[in-house]
């Protein structure tokens, strides 16, 4: 859409407020345009954040990538690729790198099978 | 060994050897062992202010602590070599595409005064969906890996012992795989990083609902390892048609990043915004700028600021892109700056080379220093009319941008409507913004609502993570409780136990740091000398020419005359018309495959001076007599009187009795004089070059001492700014003194010269 500068028209609401009133609509605006992005994220998860998890848990990054390759086509992912480790690392008794060793190697996913249900 | 040894801000000592001053960086060996390295320290760190600190003769009012080594400003030398830096911390980006390159150049920057370096990543880095692993070479960027960044941060550490600040480090979080990079930098002591999902959705084409779920992550992380975020809104003065209309989304921009940080849990003061002036001459653009850079200080107080200097105007020009960002900094001055970030005077027409980052360093610190104080005196005038009514109307039309946006849909709904980057100052807009598709973009699709059992068992995660099922594991009963962190259950994750951080080395046998070392070893092991601008032995040189011709014509002269020149790849770099028929200034790049041994040089030692209490003691028992003249038909009188006059350190400063003649004085004349006022040295200067005048001048005196019968008993010494030692010597001289000689130098060498003869005679 093209439009003219039509601020001297469409500030007419704003002219009444203080300098300090002015910046606090400025905030309040922007922290209720950032709520529902807040709130997307809180409740969402992405295939880079759950390989930063498992990153976390001590693996290393191409390792991670197959886990959660795994995870994704599984439909895993959803529960968190660190819970699917952990649930394997104590079915194993072994440590993360270890257990990611396997599970990405396509290996051991009758554990997260057997809580979750099978591949997708 | 330097003092930072003891200071805590550095953290635990390296077990590397220091760096010695004399001596380049051993990039090899700071390659091997790296899985063993640990940094040292995390977060960010500023610099420390010293308020009122008096250097020389002055007193400065925002400097801030001096280092312990660094190379001062060219006009230091007059004020004893100080070097005051600035409060702010100073920025230089450094990314050759070759980290065993970049840390020789960080090494330089921080000598000039750099401690806030920042690695660009290479192109396409930002949708690889996960990490690059070892040293692949880049374009138009540095690899950002776990092995260059560890390897960058070991050296960075041996460099900042070695100058005496602490440098902080930083690259980039952003693209399709930020949360894992963002865990990569806390592991690894990454100081600082960029990191705005808004950045990814305009200019990298990255699915806006990925970017902002990953950004969450990211961000939680960043801030546990006290990392200074800078957000992504300069890039939109870079892109936008014009960029003094962009102002009100600038706002909005800064605002919808920092809103977003806030809400995921990063504190205030590790926030910072990245704020250009955007315009640049031929606009008035101070005057445009300014009420911008008030209104954003206004909104957004309490966040830091990082000015970062324009680059939307820049051309080829060096001398321009100089004056624009010192004009920049007029703003930094007037307003407020808590990091300075300079940008290369090359950057328009090249990848920056090392010796344009160091210019770039200067200006900022020259610029800084030379305004130290200014705001006390000069006051921006709040109540002036056009900046009050111009920094309200700023701060309307945001919130005017946002009120639309919200009243749209949202963020999302905004960005598919084309409402950022338009050409037009909102609420005016032309249609020219960038859209995206909420369903489009790269990595569309890849986010997942997490489950009612979503469990996360680390540190620094954002968003739900059902802690409570952490009591089905053993050693998870703690965490749910409160009483551990959540990373008890697997024994520590990798940000609170640093011994579980894996590190993978080269994937590529071919591509990475060791091989491209193994190609240059001999320059390095023989000492070879070759010109480089970007990496070792590159043989990129630049030959400045004045050509008269008009531009097209000159280009092509210009290449000419390099492929005479024996150089390959010839490129002109710039051209400035300095008069349509009358010619053109040229500057012509090109690669020259020669490498010099230092062992087949003869290099002239630097004189030797002796203290000022030896050679006033000499003169003192000996009465040591000069006399003095610009000799020939020569005018110049200033050079003579630095290295005689008493107010510029000269002769006199140490009791030496010197007898000036003037200007144009016959050399037989200068002889006389020294016959009749018993006079053990003979100075004459010799400016004029014409003709080679100052040759004949200088062979002359020595023929006409020797004619006189008084060779013996004069030192005969002849200053000049064409004049060496070696050439006055074959002219049958005893000394000569070029360009940026000073009278102690002079002095130490009539001291030596006479107690010479007195050992011999």
């Amino acid at each position: 859409m093209v439009r003219p500068d039509t601020y001297r028209e469409v500030r007419a609401h704003l002219a009444g407020l203080s300098d300090e009133e002015l910046e606090a609509r400025f905030w309040d605006l922007a922290r209720e345009a950032v709520a529902p992005l807040v709130e997307l994220a809180r409740t969402h998860t992405s295939p880079s954040i759950e390989r930063s998890v498992l990153m976390r848990m001590g693996v290393d990054s191409i390792t991670a990538k197959g886990v959660v390759a795994e995870c994704e086509a599984r439909g895993l992912l959803a529960h968190g690729a660190g819970h699917v480790l952990l649930v394997c690392m104590q079915a194993w008794g072994v440590e993360a790198p270890k257990a990611a060793a396997r599970l990405a190697r396509g290996e051991g996913w009758e554990v997260a099978e057997a809580k979750w249900g099978g591949a997708r | 060994m330097s003092a930072s040894r003891d200071d805590e801000r550095f953290g635990r000592p390296l077990a590397d050897p220091p760096l010695r001053p004399d001596e380049k960086l051993d990039v090899e060996a700071l390659l091997d062992g790296l899985e063993r390295y640990r940094p040292r320290r995390r977060g960010w760190t500023w610099r420390r202010r010293a308020p009122r600190q008096r250097l020389f003769e002055f007193e400065y009012h925002e400097t801030s602590e001096p280092l312990e080594r660094s190379v001062p400003l060219p006009a230091a030398r007059h004020f004893e070599g100080i070097d005051p830096q600035p409060d702010c911390v100073i920025t230089t980006e450094i990314a050759s595409g070759r980290p065993e390159d970049d840390v020789r150049r960080m090494r330089m920057a921080a000598w000039h005064g750099a401690n806030h370096i920042m690695v660009i990543r290479t192109a396409g880095q930002s949708h690889m969906d996960g990490l690059i692993e070892g040293t692949p070479e880049g374009v138009g960027g540095t690899a950002v890996t776990r092995k260059q960044v560890r390897f960058t941060r070991r050296a960075l550490d041996l460099i900042e012992d070695e100058v005496g600040r602490p440098i902080d480090f930083h690259s980039y979080v952003s693209g399709v795989a930020g949360p894992e990079i963002a865990v990569m930098f806390a592991e690894e002591g990454v100081n600082g990083a960029h990191q705005d999902p808004q950045y990814n959705v305009l200019y990298r084409n990255i699915n806006m609902h990925r970017s902002f779920v990953d950004a969450a992550e990211a961000k939680r992380v960043m801030a546990h390892a006290g990392m200074l975020q800078i957000d992504g809104a300069h890039n939109a003065n870079a892109t936008a048609v014009r960029a003094w209309k962009v102002m009100p989304e600038l706002l909005v921009q800064h605002a919808i990043n920092c809103a977003y940080s806030e809400a995921v849990g990063m504190p205030r003061d590790l926030i910072a915004l990245s704020t250009v002036p955007p315009d640049a001459p031929p606009a008035p653009c101070v005057r445009m700028d300014l009420p911008y850079a008030i209104a954003l200080r206004d909104l957004f107080s309490g966040f830091k600021m990082r000015a970062q200097q324009n680059t939307r105007y820049m051309e080829s020009d060096a001398r321009e892109a100089t004056v624009s960002h010192v004009l920049n900094m007029v703003i930094s001055r007037l307003t407020s700056a808590d990091v300075q970030s300079t940008i290369t005077p090359d950057e328009g027409r090249n990848v920056p080379w090392h010796y344009n980052n160091v210019a770039a360093v200067d200006t900022a610190k020259q610029a800084l220093v030379g305004m130290d104080g200014l705001r006390e005196m000069v006051r921006v005038d709040r109540e002036a009319p056009e900046l009050a009514a111009r920094v309200r109307e700023l701060k309307e039309r945001a919130v005017l941008f946002l009120e639309a946006m919200l009243r749209d849909g949202g963020y999302f709904a905004a960005v598919e409507q084309a409402y950022f980057v338009d050409s037009g100052e909102y609420p005016e807009t032309n249609d020219d913004g960038i859209a995206r598709r909420s369903d489009g973009g790269v990595a569309a699709g890849s986010i997942v609502k997490r489950a009612d059992d979503y469990l996360a068992p680390v540190c620094a995660h954002f968003g739900e993570n059902h802690l409570e099922l952490l009591a089905g594991f053993a050693g998870g009963e703690a965490a749910v409780r409160g009483e551990a962190a959540p990373c008890a259950v697997i024994g520590g994750c990798t940000l609170c136990d640093d011994t579980k951080v894996p590190y993978a080395d080269e994937l590529d046998p071919e591509d990475n740091a060791e091989r491209r070392l193994a190609a240059t070893r001999e320059l390095r092991e023989r000492g070879l000398i070759k010109p480089e601008v970007e990496w070792t032995g590159d043989g990129i040189v630049v030959v400045t020419m004045f050509l008269p011709a008009a531009e097209p014509v000159a280009k092509a002269a210009a290449l000419e005359i390099g492929r005479a020149m024996n150089l390959d790849d010839c490129e002109v770099v710039h051209s400035r018309v300095m008069h349509p028929a009358e010619g053109t200034l040229i500057e012509l790049k090109g690669r020259l495959d020669v490498a010099v041994d230092p062992a087949t040089l003869v290099v002239p030692e630097p004189p030797e001076v002796l203290s000022d209490e030896e050679i006033r003691a000499f003169v003192r028992e000996r009465g040591v007599r000069a006399v003095a003249a610009t000799v020939g038909e020569d005018e110049h009188s200033v050079g003579m009187r630095e290295i005689i006059d008493i107010k510029h350190g000269g002769l006199e400063k140490w009791g030496f009795a010197v007898t000036y003649l003037g200007t144009s004085v016959p050399v037989d004349k200068v002889l006389d004089a020294a016959i009749e006022h018993a006079a053990q040295a003979v100075l004459i200067s010799t400016i004029i070059t014409h003709a080679d005048v100052h040759r004949e001048n200088m062979r002359k005196l020595a023929d006409l001492a020797v004619e006189k019968g008084v060779r013996d008993r004069l030192l005969l010494i002849a200053g000049g700014t064409q004049v060496t030692d070696a050439m006055a010597r074959e002219c049958g001289l005893d000394a000569g003194f070029g360009r940026g000689t000073h009278g102690h130098e002079v002095a130490s060498f009539i001291v030596r010269a006479l107690e010479k003869r007195e050992q011999a005679g």
